[in-house]
């Protein structure tokens, strides 16, 4: 694989980076750039490791009992197993958004608050104020504005979706990784994440795992086929899509499977 | 192309428009050599069925537009199916402009045929020889997908260009000599005008069959030099 080139800048990288669950190996040594202001695409079918991958990029990973990996990931040029990383840090600046989405059975307001409340902010103003920025940064506020103290819970699924993108952003991330954030979604919700994705990475940097090729040759800049386990094949989303190297990565975005 | 499509219905919309392409390419390369043999033979009757087969042409361009749309439109297809779809798009055109260009030879052979001929034909049908050919090549090329079949074809394109321009001033001569010359003169300057054009489509199906192939534009390389 050529490697990426040097600009833009590389937002996040991992070198050789293997990961087991136990003694199964879920990704081998893959060796994969996250330029900064860009979306990457981490596309592949079911088990093939993209999760993982995704998930070892803000050590979700750490949480389930039995993984361990070798290799790193770096964060601006910083390995992130650095024993004096903050983990805690280090997922605030490397937020999430998961598939199904997961509102606390709180109100609006509270949702995106919680993460600033966690993080020591009381100030009524400032909080006020930065769950403004969140849900307009999420492209929610004008549809909420009226409703904050009403129950999350009551929202459409692409609203609560897109209440959890506020949530991850009050806390101000760098790298926003999103699995699945569209799956569940009917097409005009899914057109709705799509073009905040657009929006999104003006300020952030993006990682996005989806099922969904035409999603990703949509959304994203840079595309990164996985196939059990390996990362098969890197590069512009348009050539992916139009003309990939490897024989792999053909046969699976023209539907040639197995 | 060993793996197949795991969706055995798009598979067979992706055969079923190569094989119309493939039809449509052998039936209008007949036509051009028809055409000429209408000429050659001072056969009326075969030009008027290549005139005639026209219509046929036509319908498998509709056809193959048609299919392509389709695909387009419920297959999102990507890569390798993306390329052949619109390289079918574009040599479709192709394919129907070598139709009508058999037509237009076709119409003159019967002009000429009227009248006594000026001259043996042998280099019209030498020329016309080179453009089937030619485009013979370019069809091979797509259907076995072989991109070094169709830069043979892009190189073969100068030696149509120094035949036609051989009978062009050969004509031209004829026509100096006597002025009665003109008329029939002009009616075979068109004819090898015709099959030299034959032969630029034949070409335009060679490049696109090398994109196709290896997903690589080689067509206008000076032009996209040129700055902005």
């Amino acid at each position: 694989m050529p490697p990426t080139p040097a600009t833009p800048r590389n937002k996040m990288e991992s070198r050789d980076l293997t990961l087991r669950y136990g003694s199964k190996v879920a990704i081998k040594q893959v060796s994969l750039a996250i330029p900064e202001h860009k979306v990457t695409a981490l596309i592949g079918p079911s088990g093939c490791g993209k999760s993982t991958f995704l998930r070892s990029l803000n050590r979700m990973n750490d949480l389930i009992a039995g993984a361990n990996h070798e290799g790193t990931v770096f964060l601006d040029g910083r390995s992130i197993h650095d024993r004096t990383l903050d983990v805690v840090d280090l997922r605030r600046r490397v937020g999430m958004v998961f598939q199904k989405s997961n509102p606390f059975p709180k109100s609006i307001f509270e949702n995106v608050a919680y993460g600033l409340r966690v993080g020591g902010l009381k100030d009524k103003a400032k909080l006020a104020a930065r769950v403004e920025k969140s849900l307009r940064g999420a492209a929610l506020w004008d549809e909420v504005k009226d409703r904050l103290d009403e129950s999350a819970l009551g929202l459409s699924g692409g609203q609560q979706q897109r209440l959890c993108i506020a949530r991850a952003l009050a806390v101000e991330p760098e790298v926003l990784l999103m699995d699945e954030p569209a799956s569940a979604l009917d097409p005009i919700a899914t057109a709705k994440i799509e073009e905040l994705i657009h929006e999104l990475k003006a300020t952030y940097t993006i990682a996005i795992v989806t099922h969904n090729m035409q999603q990703a040759a949509r959304v994203s800049d840079r595309t990164a086929f996985f196939y059990m386990g390996e990362l098969v094949e890197c590069g512009p989303t348009e050539r992916i899509f139009t003309n990939p190297q490897e024989k792999r990565t053909e046969d699976y975005v023209t539907g040639k499977f197995g | 192309m060993a793996a197949t499509h795991t969706d055995k219905a798009f598979e067979q919309d992706l055969r079923n428009l190569r094989e119309k392409l493939l039809a449509m390419g052998a039936k209008v390369e007949a036509l051009v050599a028809q055409s000429v043999r209408a000429l050659t033979d001072r056969d009326s009757a075969l030009a008027e069925k290549v005139v005639g087969a026209d219509r046929e042409v036509n319908r498998l361009e509709v056809d193959i537009d048609d299919l392509c749309r389709r695909i387009l439109a419920l297959r999102q297809p990507a890569a390798s199916d993306l390329r052949l779809i619109t390289t079918a798009l574009k040599i479709v055109t192709d394919l129907e402009r070598i139709g009508d260009l058999a037509v237009n030879i076709a119409e003159r052979a019967m002009d000429l045929n009227q009248v006594p001929p000026l001259a043996p034909y042998v280099d019209t049908p030498k020329l016309a020889d080179l453009a089937q050919q030619q485009v013979k090549k370019a069809l091979d090329a797509f259907v076995s997908g072989d991109a070094a079949k169709a830069e043979e074809v892009l190189k073969g394109d100068d030696l149509l260009d120094a035949l036609f321009l051989k009978i062009f001033n050969e004509l031209l001569a004829y026509m100096m000599e006597d002025s009665r010359n003109i008329r029939r003169a002009t009616a075979l300057m068109f004819i090898a005008k015709h099959l030299e054009r034959v032969g630029d489509h034949a070409l335009n199906v060679a490049e696109m069959v090398i994109y196709m192939v290896r997903g690589k534009d080689v067509r206008h390389p000076k032009s996209r030099e040129l700055p902005e």
